[in-house]
Formats: C-alpha cells, sequence, structure tokens
C-alpha cells in the first residue's frame, strides 16, 4: 500500500480509538470533577461492559444484531446497578476523602477482576457484530461497523453534552461541581447526585466497552490499557472538562492510531506515558482547563 | 509524640525483635523459614514505602520502580558486567537513589492526587522500558543470576548466599540494619519535620522549614530503602524480572503498610507477614471450599484492601498504639 492510503488507513483506525477513548474517559472526566474522586476502578467498569455484553448477547438466540442491541441496552444497565451499589457500600461511607478512595477503588479494581475471573473465566471472547458490511474505499475495504462504532459515539458525546448544558440534571450536577456546600444549601441532593454521577461515568464505561466487543474481545484483564488511556485524555483536557476530554480523546486516539503504525507499540506508549506526566507535573490544570479556583 | 519517650525502651523493643527473628532462624521448619527470609526482604520495601507514606504523608503508586532499580541494578550488572555481589548491591542502591532524585524533584511538584498519579505514570514508563529493552531484561521472562555468581568472599570468608540458613541471616542483617535506620530517623529532628508536613505543610512551611527539601529527602531515602530491598532481592532469590515493576508491586507495599500500621516502625514487617501467609493458606483453602471458582490472589488482595480502608484505617499497629501501647513508634 502506498503512503496516502496507508495514511488514510492509521487515520479511520485512531478515529475509532478515539471514538471509545472519548467516551470511557468522558466517564472517568464526570467523575472526577462532580465528586473529586479519582475511580481508578473504571477500567474495570469498561471490562464489565464487555464481559455482561458477551453473556447478554449469548442468551438471546437469532440474529446477531439482536443480542447486540440487548447487550447495548442491558449491560450498561448492570454495570451502572453495580456502580451504584460500590458507591453506597464504600465510597460513601468513606465521606468521597480522595486518597482513601483511590485505596478502595484499588480494591475494587482487583475485586471486580477477581470476579471476572471467576465467573467468565480466563479466556478471551468476540461478540458478533449487528452486520458485517464493508466499505469498499479505492485501496481497501473498511468495517462498515468501525465507522458506525464512530458515529455512535459522537452521537453518545453530543447527548451528554446536551444533558449536561441544557437540562434540569446537567444544572444540578455543575451546581455540584462547582461548589458542594453551596449547593446542599440550596436543597440539591448532594448524595443522591453523586451516586448519579458515578453510575453515569461507569454506564459510559460500558457504552463504549459494549461498542468494542465485536472489534477487540472480552476479557478479564482488558481494563488496563483503557484506564491509562482515559487517565492520559482527562490529564490533558484537563480534569473536569468536557470540551478538553473531546479533544485530547482525539489527539490521543489519533496519534495511538497512527504512531503505532508506523513505530513500535512500546515506544509510543513510553513516550505518551512520560509526556502526560511531564504536562501533570508543568501544567497541573490539563492543556485545555483553566487553572483551579 | 514518639520523641517523648525514653528511647531505651524503644531500641529495646526493637532489639528484642530482632533477636526473636535471629532464634526463629533455628526453630521454624523448613519452609516457613524460607517464607521468613523473604517476608524480611519484602518488609524492608514496606518499611521504604513506610517513611514517604506513613510518615511524610505522600501516597505514592510508584514504588514498584524503586525496587526494581535495585532489582535491576543488581541483576543486570551482575547477569551482563560479572559484578560480585556487593557491587552489584551498591549498583542497585545507586541506581534507586539517582531514579528517586529525579522522580522527586519532578513529583513532588504537585500534591495529593496528582502526585499518585504522576508517581504512577512513571512507574508505568518505567515498567514499559523494561521491556522497550528486552534484549537485555529479557522482558516478563526476567534473567536468573547463576548461582555461582551469588556468593560473597572477604577477609576469608566465604558467604554462599544460596543456602538457605545464610540467606536468612543476610536478609535478617539487611532488616535489622533497616529498622534500626527507619527508628532512628523517626525519632530525629527530621523525622518529627515529616510528621509535621504531613498534618499541615503550610504551617510547617511558616514556621521556617523548607518542605520541599524535607519531602525530597524524604523520598531519596524511602527510594534507597526500597531499592536496597530489591537488591538483595535479586541477589538471594537470583530472579530478575518485569513482573516486579508493575503497577501490582506499587499497591503491593500500600497494602502491607496499612494492614500492619501505618506511621509505626514495626507495622511494615507485621503486615507485610500477615498478608503472605493470608494469601498463602486462604488459596488453599478457598480452593477447598469452592472448587472451579478460580480463585487467585487478586480477589484477596482487592477484598483485604476495601476492609482495611473502610473499618481500619490505622491498620494493627496503629490500632494497638491508640487504645493500648502509647509509646509504641
Amino acid at each position: 500500500m502506498a503512503f496516502g492510503p496507508h495514511l488514510l488507513l492509521a487515520t479511520l483506525e485512531g478515529l475509532v480509538n478515539s471514538a471509545v477513548l472519548a467516551l470511557t474517559a468522558l466517564g472517568l472526566s464526570l467523575v472526577f470533577g462532580v465528586m473529586r474522586v479519582v475511580n481508578v476502578a473504571h477500567g474495570e467498569f469498561y471490562m464489565l461492559g464487555a464481559v455482561l455484553a458477551w453473556w447478554v448477547a449469548s442468551l438471546v438466540s437469532g440474529h446477531p444484531a439482536l443480542g447486540f442491541l440487548v447487550a447495548l441496552v442491558v449491560s450498561p444497565l448492570i454495570v451502572g446497578a453495580i456502580a451504584l451499589a460500590s458507591e453506597r457500600l464504600v465510597l460513601r461511607r468513606l465521606e468521597y476523602n480522595p486518597e482513601s478512595t483511590i485505596v478502595a477503588t484499588i480494591g475494587l479494581l482487583y475485586i471486580f477482576q477477581q470476579a471476572a475471573l471467576t465467573f467468565y473465566g480466563p479466556e478471551a471472547r468476540p461478540v458478533e457484530a449487528p452486520f458485517s458490511y464493508r466499505v469498499l474505499l479505492p485501496w481497501f475495504g473498511y468495517s462498515g461497523y468501525k465507522l458506525a462504532v464512530i458515529a455512535a459515539s459522537a452521537l453518545l458525546l453530543a447527548g451528554t453534552w446536551y444533558m449536561l448544558t441544557r437540562t434540569k440534571i446537567g444544572l444540578v450536577m455543575r451546581a455540584t461541581q462547582y461548589d458542594r456546600e453551596t449547593a446542599q444549601a440550596f436543597g440539591i441532593p448532594v448524595t443522591k447526585v453523586y451516586a448519579g454521577v458515578f453510575a453515569l461515568g461507569a454506564m459510559l464505561a460500558a457504552v463504549a466497552a459494549v461498542l468494542t466487543v465485536p472489534i477487540s474481545q472480552a476479557h478479564y484483564l482488558m481494563g488496563r490499557d483503557p484506564l491509562l488511556l482515559s487517565f492520559i485524555v482527562v490529564i490533558i483536557g484537563g480534569l473536569g472538562s468536557l470540551r478538553g476530554t473531546v479533544i485530547a480523546a482525539l489527539l490521543v486516539g489519533l496519534s495511538d492510531g497512527i504512531i503505532s503504525v508506523f513505530y513500535t507499540p512500546t515506544l509510543a506508549k513510553i513516550i505518551a506515558t512520560l509526556l502526560v506526566a511531564m504536562v501533570l507535573v508543568f501544567r497541573p490544570q490539563g492543556l485545555f482547563g483553566t487553572a483551579a479556583r | 509524640m514518639s520523641g517523648e519517650s525514653s528511647p531505651a525502651k524503644h531500641y529495646g523493643l526493637h532489639a528484642a525483635l530482632i533477636a526473636l527473628l535471629a532464634v526463629l532462624a533455628f526453630l521454624l521448619p523448613e519452609y516457613h523459614h524460607g517464607v521468613f527470609a523473604r517476608v524480611m526482604v519484602l518488609a524492608v520495601f514496606a518499611m521504604g514505602y513506610n517513611l514517604l507514606f506513613g510518615y511524610a504523608g505522600l501516597l505514592s503508586l510508584g514504588h514498584a520502580m524503586f525496587f526494581s532499580a535495585g532489582l535491576y541494578g543488581a541483576g543486570l550488572t551482575m547477569v551482563h558486567l560479572g559484578w560480585g555481589v556487593l557491587p552489584a548491591f551498591a549498583a542497585g542502591l545507586v541506581a534507586g537513589a539517582l531514579l528517586s532524585l529525579a522522580i522527586g524533584f519532578l513529583a513532588l511538584r504537585t500534591t495529593g492526587v496528582a502526585f499518585m498519579i504522576v508517581t504512577m505514570m512513571f512507574a508505568q514508563v518505567f515498567y514499559l522500558a523494561l521491556f522497550y529493552f528486552g534484549s537485555w531484561t529479557r522482558g516478563d521472562e526476567g534473567l536468573v543470576i547463576a548461582q555461582g555468581q551469588r556468593r560473597l568472599s572477604f577477609a576469608g570468608v566465604d558467604l554462599d548466599l544460596t543456602s538457605p540458613v545464610t540467606r536468612y541471616f543476610a536478609a535478617l542483617a539487611l532488616f535489622s540494619l533497616v529498622l534500626v535506620v527507619t527508628l532512628a530517623v523517626v525519632r530525629s529532628r527530621f523525622g518529627r519535620v515529616l510528621v509535621a508536613i504531613r498534618e499541615n505543610e503550610e504551617r510547617t512551611r511558616m514556621l521556617g522549614f523548607d518542605a520541599f527539601a524535607n519531602k525530597l529527602a524524604a523520598t531519596v531515602l524511602s527510594g534507597v530503602i526500597c531499592a536496597a530491598a530489591g537488591a538483595a532481592y535479586a541477589i538471594l532469590f537470583g530472579y530478575v524480572g518485569a513482573t516486579f515493576a508493575s503497577i501490582q508491586y506499587s499497591i503491593l507495599p500500600l497494602l502491607w503498610v496499612l494492614l500492619g500500621g501505618a506511621a509505626t516502625t514495626l507495622g511494615p514487617l507485621v503486615g507485610t507477614l500477615l498478608m503472605f501467609y493470608l494469601i498463602d493458606s486462604s488459596g488453599d483453602l478457598l480452593k477447598a471450599w469452592l472448587p472451579g471458582w478460580n480463585l487467585s490472589s487478586l480477589g484477596i488482595v482487592g477484598v483485604a484492601l476495601v476492609l482495611l480502608i473502610l473499618f481500619f484505617p490505622k491498620g494493627i499497629l496503629g490500632t494497638v498504639r491508640e487504645r493500648w501501647v502509647r509509646w509504641l513508634p
């Protein structure tokens, strides 16, 4: 393949990465922004989403699209319920202390991994894509499903943006993020908002995972890379900034896709991680964020 | 707090513990003998972690890189350059000192949550670099240090560090040294400044202390102690692998210190020992009770972390100190 088409392919792969990453990172960003909790178990909600998608799809018989669609709805709901339970049973009892919650979510990470290993097993399993249409470009054929993933992610991101900026729920969430005590004084049920945000963040990761399962497989250790990449995205984009998160996801996803086509992925990861650590050291508000109050 | 108590009580207690461990060398059955040697080396790792986390209040999620700096500093020089035990150990310490100085210099510009993430990311870079330089480190597969190299000869004495008894006493010597150093640091002015920084950094700075310099010194001391544990691990157990640099080995010392009691000198040993036996024994028990559940140490570590942070945040010795033995350092 010539350089031009090769670059196009790399860009398309990068866009698919970005689309999935933006959703996952947005969940992490929301939880941090509103609750000031760094959820280390976020990658495991992604993993649970994928594993549950396989389970749900395997229960539904008939056309693969049917199983996939049911999984797309049911799996995030179950993950949301699990997140809600973790929030009630663990995070709330710690009064959302930043350091304690990190330790606790590390514990949750291991518990979820263990649960997946016990009930799902160590194998990697795929979910069949809902359709197998290939878009024929002059140089190569490209999976129509991957393009659909980009579209679905864009829709979900737009929906989340609309909810945050144009609805009452979003207003309440932003008020809680801006000033927890004042929000409480104005009658906003802060603990309910926290529970809702934590569940929503986990569900975003789960949806992203369900969308990816037909492309990559479900495995009990699959949460590690998304966690690290989401951290990178959220840090570069500025913690708690939705616009920054989406831009950073594009940046990271595209460059990850393009760099790993042309260079070794290990070196790409080393450079990306190092750069992000440096951003956090020298510009803690992120590249697009504004300084904390 | 700790400074008010008499030094005799403190040093007496620690000397008694060291003596007890020395006696145990002759009483323990073979299997537990080996476990204790390993636990003492890992407890050194935990003590290094505790210095920074317990006393200075800095929660790092990247200490695996300091342990591995020592591990690889000693291991690589022995395997590729054929160095002897003592220079290789020194190489491990130097690697740990340089790395912790550089990381401390950068990471200490951040605080709180950002500090945890930054240390975790630097550790991740270190971990990935081990794979990138796989032709020397052999990545996950790791390197085995030849038995013949793991012996120490000086002044006419020839010690074979692969024999269980010598290994136990080598581990005990390192453990005792680090334990006494930790106790001395904790009782010193420097140690009290660290606690002051943990309790209220701004006020400490206002009193005229250089918070950054003190935290940097604590980071380097902690890094060197962890590197000493890593170098000793490579030399005593003869294996060097990238697993020791993974995120799990950054979390384990946190777990050990939380269990034993953060900011207690003896907590790291208690935590490491208990956790080792908990994972060791519960593995078999759970397999017998719940066959086919694929239980690994993952779940036990996870449940232990959550339960500790929820119900027992001070750990075992922290609670003992709070309730009964006020003078415990």
